[in-house]
Order: C-alpha cells, then sequence, then structure tokens
C-alpha cells in the first residue's frame, strides 16, 4: 500500500453518523468514497469503534456491489447492462471500453488505478439508454465510438 | 383472564407466553421440523421448514409466528409437504452428499429430515463436494463450506452468545457462505475454540477435529505407555450415545473401557480439580489479604483465557495463575510414570477449547514436549467404544488406577456452571457436616442461569462471588466491573452456557441434555464419602511434597497474551 491510511475520514464519518451499528453502510460508503476502496486496515479500526465483529464488517462489504475490497481506478465507469440499455446494445460499448483500456471480466482496473469498468443491473436512466456512469455523472445515448472517445478525452485531461 | 388457547392440527393449545407458535406446537407434542431455530438463539427464519399454514391456506414461517389466541392452524398438510421436500431437495442439491464418510454420519438434521421426509431422488445436479472447502487450520474444528446449508446457528452463537463473532455472513446469493473476516482460516480469527458452533450446527459444516487416529497409534505401539485422564463432565454424557440413559455417571464403566480400548492406565481429573481447589484456595486467600488483584478469575476454562487474551487483555492479571486441573494432573502423571517406555498422556475433554490448551507453550516441558499429547473430546472417545467393538452397557465398573485414584465430590462438579465455586467454599467452610454443605449449595451457585451472585462469609470476611458461564453474560459482567457499578472478589468463568456438561466437545443434544448431565455430577458427587478437596488425603501428600518452586513450575501459570 503506497499511501498510509489516514482514520480521520473515518473518525468524521463515525461523529456525522454515530458510532452505532446501523451507521455501519453509511461509514462504509463514505470509506469507499474517499479511498476508492476499503482497504482492510479500515475493519478493526472500524469493529473496535462500533463493536462490532470483524467478520460482520466484512459481511456486510462483500454483500453490496458498491463495496470493492481492491482498489478502484480514478473512472468508476459504470456501463448499465440494465433490459432497456442491453436490448440498446450495451454490450458492445463494454466490449470496446474493455479492449481500448486493456480490461477483461476479470481485471477491472487499468494498473496505473486510473480507470476501472464494470456493469450495473440498472442506473434508472433507461430514456438514455445505453447509458454509462463515470464516477456521478451520467453519459446518455453512447455507442462504442463515443465511449472511447470519453475515455481518451479523460485521459488527456489528466 | 380466561385462557388463551391456539388451535393446532385440532388441538386446542394454552398459550402460556411461548415465543413463538413452533415453541407452542412443540409443547402440544408436535414436533415442526427446523434447521435454524434454536430456542436459545435469535429467530432467523431462513430455512423455512417450520411453516404452517392457516385457515386462508396460506403459510407462514412458525418460529417468526406469535401465538395469537383463536387462530387455527395446520402443521402438516399436503401443501406444506410439498413444500418441505422442495426445501430439501433444493439444500440437497447443493449439499456435498458424501455422508457414508460424514463424521455427522448418523447425527445429522438433513440426512435425518431427508429420509422422514422420503426424498429419494433429486432432480437438480450437484457438484458440491469440492476440494478445498474444507478449513482444517483450527486444532479445535474442522469447516466445511460444502455441507453448509447457511442456517446460520454458528453465527449467531458465535455473536449472541459467545460475543466472539470470528463468522458471519459473507458474499451475496449463490456465492453466500459463512466466513471469518476476508475469509481466512478459522485459525487467524478471533474464535476462542470453544465448539459450541459444532454444538449447534446441524449438518456437517463445522465439526470437533479429531485426534483419536493418533491415539490409536500411540495405543497400538507396544513401545509406548498410554494413560489418560478423564474430566468430570464427560461421564455423565456419554450414556445416550451408548445406549444408556442420558445423563447417568459412567466413569465406571468408562474405566473398564478405556482399559479393553487399550489405555495402560486411567485417572481421574477430578484428582487435578482437588489440586486446582487447594491451589486456588491459598491463592484466594492470598489476594483477600493483599496480596495480588481483586476479583480473582478462574482459569480453568481455556476459552476464557484465550477470550481474555483477546478482548480483555487488562483483566489478565486478574486470572488465577493456578493451571487448570488436566495442566496439573498431566505433569504429576508424566513425572510418575517410572518405565522406560515412551509416555504417551491422554485426556478425555468435554471441550474443543482443551484441544488448543494442550497445545500451547506454557504447558510443554522444558524439551519442548507438551506434558499432554492428546486431547480427545467425548464424542471421540465413544467413537472409540463403538470403532472397539464393547458393549459398553454390559460392562462391570472399575476403579481408576493407583496412586491417583482417590477423588472427592469436590473435583466432581467442577464440570458444572458453580462446581469450581461450590467447591472451593465447600474447602472454605469450617463446618465439614452435611448440613453446612447442604446450605453451601443454597447460596445461589447452583443452576443453569447464566450469571449467578453469592455473598459468603470466610472468616470474618464477607466475600462476593459471581459465577458466569458464556462469553457474552462473561464480557456484560466483565464491563459492569470495569466501569465500577459492581463489585466482586471471585468469579468463576466457563465459556460454555451451563459449564464443561454443555461443553462443544460432549454429543450433541438437546437443551434439556445438560440438565440431565448437570444432575448426573452432583449425584455422583452424592455418592462420593469425601466432599471437600482437603479430605483428598493423597492430594495433600503430594502438595506437601512440592516446595515452593516445584509448585511454580507444574501449578501456576503465567499467559503471556497473545498481543
Amino acid at each position: 500500500m503506497e499511501n498510509k491510511i489516514d482514520f480521520s475520514v473515518l473518525d468524521q464519518a463515525i461523529i456525522e453518523y454515530g458510532n452505532q451499528e446501523k451507521s455501519l453502510i453509511a461509514i462504509l460508503q463514505r470509506a469507499q468514497e474517499v479511498y476508492r476502496y476499503l482497504p482492510k486496515e479500515i475493519f478493526p479500526y472500524l469493529a473496535e469503534k462500533l463493536n462490532l465483529s470483524e467478520a460482520k464488517i466484512f459481511g456486510v462489504a462483500t454483500f453490496y456491489e458498491n463495496f470493492s475490497l481492491e482498489k478502484k481506478g480514478k473512472y468508476v465507469v459504470k456501463v448499465c447492462d440494465g433490459t432497456a440499455c442491453h436490448v440498446r446494445k450495451s454490450i458492445p460499448i463494454l466490449e470496446a471500453l474493455r479492449k481500448e483500456l486493456n480490461l477483461s471480466e476479470v481485471k477491472k482496473t487499468t494498473d496505473d488505478l486510473m480507470f476501472t469498468v464494470e456493469t450495473v443491473s440498472c442506473l434508472g436512466a433507461c430514456s438514455s439508454a445505453p447509458a454509462v456512469m463515470v464516477n456521478n455523472e451520467i453519459y446518455p445515448t453512447m455507442t462504442p465510438d463515443t465511449a472511447v472517445a470519453l475515455i481518451r478525452s479523460l485521459k488527456e485531461n489528466n | 383472564m380466561d385462557k388463551q388457547y391456539m388451535i393446532i392440527d385440532g388441538i386446542e393449545v394454552t398459550i402460556e407466553g411461548e415465543r413463538n407458535v413452533l415453541e407452542l406446537a412443540r409443547k402440544a407434542g408436535i414436533d415442526i421440523p427446523a434447521f435454524c431455530y434454536d430456542p436459545e438463539l435469535s429467530i432467523y427464519g431462513a430455512c423455512r421448514m417450520c411453516m404452517v399454514e392457516n385457515e386462508r391456506g396460506s403459510l407462514e414461517a412458525s418460529c417468526s409466528m406469535l401465538p395469537k389466541a383463536g387462530a387455527v392452524i395446520k402443521t402438516n398438510t399436503a401443501k406444506l409437504r410439498k413444500y418441505r421436500k422442495m426445501i430439501l431437495e433444493l439444500l440437497l442439491a447443493n449439499h456435498c452428499r458424501d455422508c457414508t464418510i460424514c463424521p455427522k454420519s448418523g447425527n445429522c438434521k438433513l440426512q435425518e429430515f431427508a429420509y422422514k421426509f422420503n426424498i429419494t431422488d433429486v432432480r437438480f445436479p450437484n457438484n458440491s463436494c469440492q476440494l478445498g472447502s474444507q478449513d482444517k487450520s483450527s486444532v479445535s474444528i474442522v469447516r466445511d463450506s460444502s455441507k453448509c446449508i447457511l442456517c446460520g446457528k454458528c453465527v449467531r452463537m458465535c455473536a449472541e452468545v459467545q460475543n466472539v463473532g470470528a463468522i458471519d455472513y459473507a458474499y451475496r446469493g449463490s456465492k453466500k457462505k459463512i466466513a471469518t473476516a476476508f475469509d481466512g482460516p478459522i485459525a487467524n480469527s478471533p474464535c476462542v475454540g470453544c465448539g459450541q458452533c459444532a454444538a449447534v450446527c446441524p449438518v456437517g459444516a463445522i465439526v470437533v477435529k479429531d485426534d483419536a487416529d493418533k491415539v490409536w497409534d500411540a495405543i497400538g505401539d507396544k513401545n509406548t505407555y498410554v494413560d489418560v485422564q478423564v474430566a468430570p463432565a464427560v461421564r455423565v454424557a456419554l450414556g445416550k450415545e451408548l445406549g444408556l440413559e442420558e445423563g447417568t455417571p459412567l466413569m465406571g464403566k468408562l474405566v473398564t473401557a478405556l482399559k479393553e480400548v487399550g489405555f495402560d492406565a486411567v485417572y481421574d481429573t477430578s484428582f487435578g480439580a482437588d489440586m486446582t481447589v487447594l491451589e486456588e484456595a491459598n491463592e484466594f486467600v492470598g489476594r483477600l489479604s493483599g496480596n495480588g488483584k481483586l476479583p480473582m478469575f478462574t482459569s480453568c476454562c481455556p476459552a476464557w483465557i484465550r477470550f481474555a487474551e483477546n478482548k480483555y487483555p487488562e483483566f489478565l492479571s486478574n486470572i488465577s495463575t493456578c493451571r487448570s486441573p488436566m495442566q496439573m494432573f498431566a505433569p504429576v502423571l508424566k513425572e510418575a510414570y517410572k518405565g522406560d517406555k515412551k509416555h504417551v498422556h491422554v485426556a478425555i475433554m468435554p471441550c474443543t477449547a482443551k484441544k488448543f490448551e494442550g497445545k500451547r507453550d506454557e504447558f510443554k516441558d522444558k524439551d519442548g514436549n507438551p506434558y499432554v499429547d492428546y486431547v480427545l473430546t467425548t464424542q471421540e472417545v465413544i467413537r472409540m467404544i463403538k470403532e472397539a467393538g464393547i458393549d459398553f452397557k454390559a460392562l462391570e465398573d472399575s476403579a481408576c488406577d493407583n496412586p491417583f485414584e482417590e477423588i472427592t465430590g469436590a473435583g466432581v462438579i467442577f464440570g458444572v456452571t458453580g462446581g469450581v465455586t461450590e467447591a472451593v467454599l465447600r474447602y472454605a467452610s469450617s463446618d465439614k457436616s452435611e448440613k453446612a454443605l447442604e446450605e453451601i449449595t443454597y447460596t445461589g451457585v447452583r443452576g443453569f442461569e447464566g450469571v449467578k451472585e453469592a455473598t459468603v462469609k470466610i472468616g470474618d470476611k464477607d466475600v462476593k462471588i459471581a459465577v458466569v458461564s458464556g462469553l457474552n453474560n462473561t464480557s456484560v459482567l466483565l464491563d459492569k466491573i470495569k466501569s465500577g457499578d459492581v463489585y466482586y472478589d471471585l468469579v468463576e468463568v466457563m465459556s460454555c452456557p451451563g459449564g464443561c456438561v454443555n461443553g462443544g466437545g460432549q454429543p450433541q443434544a438437546e437443551r434439556e441434555a445438560r440438565h440431565y448431565r448437570a444432575d448426573g455430577l452432583y449425584k455422583a458427587d452424592g455418592v462420593e464419602v469425601k466432599k471437600s478437596s482437603e479430605q483428598n488425603t493423597a492430594v495433600v501428600k503430594l502438595l506437601a511434597s512440592m516446595d515452593e518452586h516445584k509448585k511454580h513450575e507444574i501449578l501456576h501459570v503465567h499467559y503471556k497474551g497473545n498481543k
């Protein structure tokens, strides 16, 4: 791990949401947002603070697709594969993105930790199908070409 | 108020504050099938086997259904049978069905229900038996995820009753499994080895680690002398499995059986317990007069020691430095053997955590050899007796071997919650009359409540005592002691609810069984003429023969902690 974990992020979240069991998901969401994944080191820390077992926190972290135990890229590209997007050809978009970034079903994040490409079951943006979401922004009616262009422009901006 | 009834299968059943319809039906003698329900754990409602049908024909899980006056339900209808069979078929499709070589064979709820519900064919393909599904990292238990039906009893036991939380559900959907944090080996988790998860697992997903083969090898080697000590709680838990009544004290027959199995000598750990009582009482008196921290916690229970090391290291110096009876007795036996064969010492315990205690560095001699070479649980020794083809029921009683055959009732009751305390009180009481001893039993140390309290006069001092079993109860008590809400001088801790009679290594039994087992121990105590540990002349003589240095070396221990 290149950086030491900054636990003050968790302390802040615990102050905001309360040190109780029911705050766990909100606190994990904050951690996911800041660290871009759930580092191993935060489990014993949260277990102690929230008086929960590490196994319990691990259970919650592995239950929800949105939490990741591996570090995600700076840009998390979510290709919607809900019914509407799927019938409007989301899979070719996914394939084009994976090809562009040298990723696969198993390898979801680029080595430089810039991009993560994953699918989601529905973004709730069916009228804009096929849709892609990058971090928290929706890109409507994509094609493989516009998706690749989007990635390239994000690369250039860095 | 008038009595309130519920009509179950046409029977009017009085509602008397039952927790749910399942309990109500069982009270009426209707055994509704269930995998995930346990009267002492929270209600989970996962397995759906306990569904019942109401008048409108809709189904509800009886474990999570409150008794309701006037309600009419049926527990065995065509619809329910169809649903239950389907549930079983689906579970069986996802279960490694290598029943013939499964340690749980014959004692498995899934096997039992598949038979009862006449499941002779499963329509779905099964490729559940997989290499790598087993976790053998623990010296106490073996986990096998390919056998797991996700009933979650182990999870609830570990978290709710023991406050350990070593395991929980992880992942989701078809990938869901019971796992430690990061799905690592259980040996690297906070598991204390109490084995209560194995005691509630309805299938073969968590079982006691079996070390019988190694003991058979030692017995079979003619150049090896193999002796064995048997813990108090073992003798009252053999009956049911060996064709006798649950709870009957069977030490005499067990000694005969163990000799027939091939052990060279058989001893009673109660002897070690008497040693512990005398040493521990002296230590306690010392602490009372300012020599060491109070409250003093008892130290017999290895799962408790591990729990304290993990979660309450600040209390480690409050734990008595006395070794457990097993570990006091073992070095004495090792020294007593003067023959020229290799000496292997085996201990038969009701306890899976003792397997861990046996391997701790603190209990090895100068050459690094453990004083107790192998710890077997009651379960394993029952299987050995069966394997040897011994007709246990027909056996005559035998006595333990010289020179350690002398025991007292005090040592015997170590196996039940409150027993250690009662033994210490008997010793401390100056009056040994029957009446005085009986009065001790009324101080509140007996019974299965999770926490018991008593105040006893020792000399001119009022001594406050707590007796706790179950590690969650223990945690609550420790937190109160820490915050200063309560004060005690002496706290007896046993990890398993009800004490060793209900240990993780005992044969799996319904909850009532532990009462029979406890009664059995008190019965065994009843027939002992000597009730108090200092009446054990052999123990007194042995202790008198040791100087302080020797005592420190083989009777005491300082746990280093694991952090």
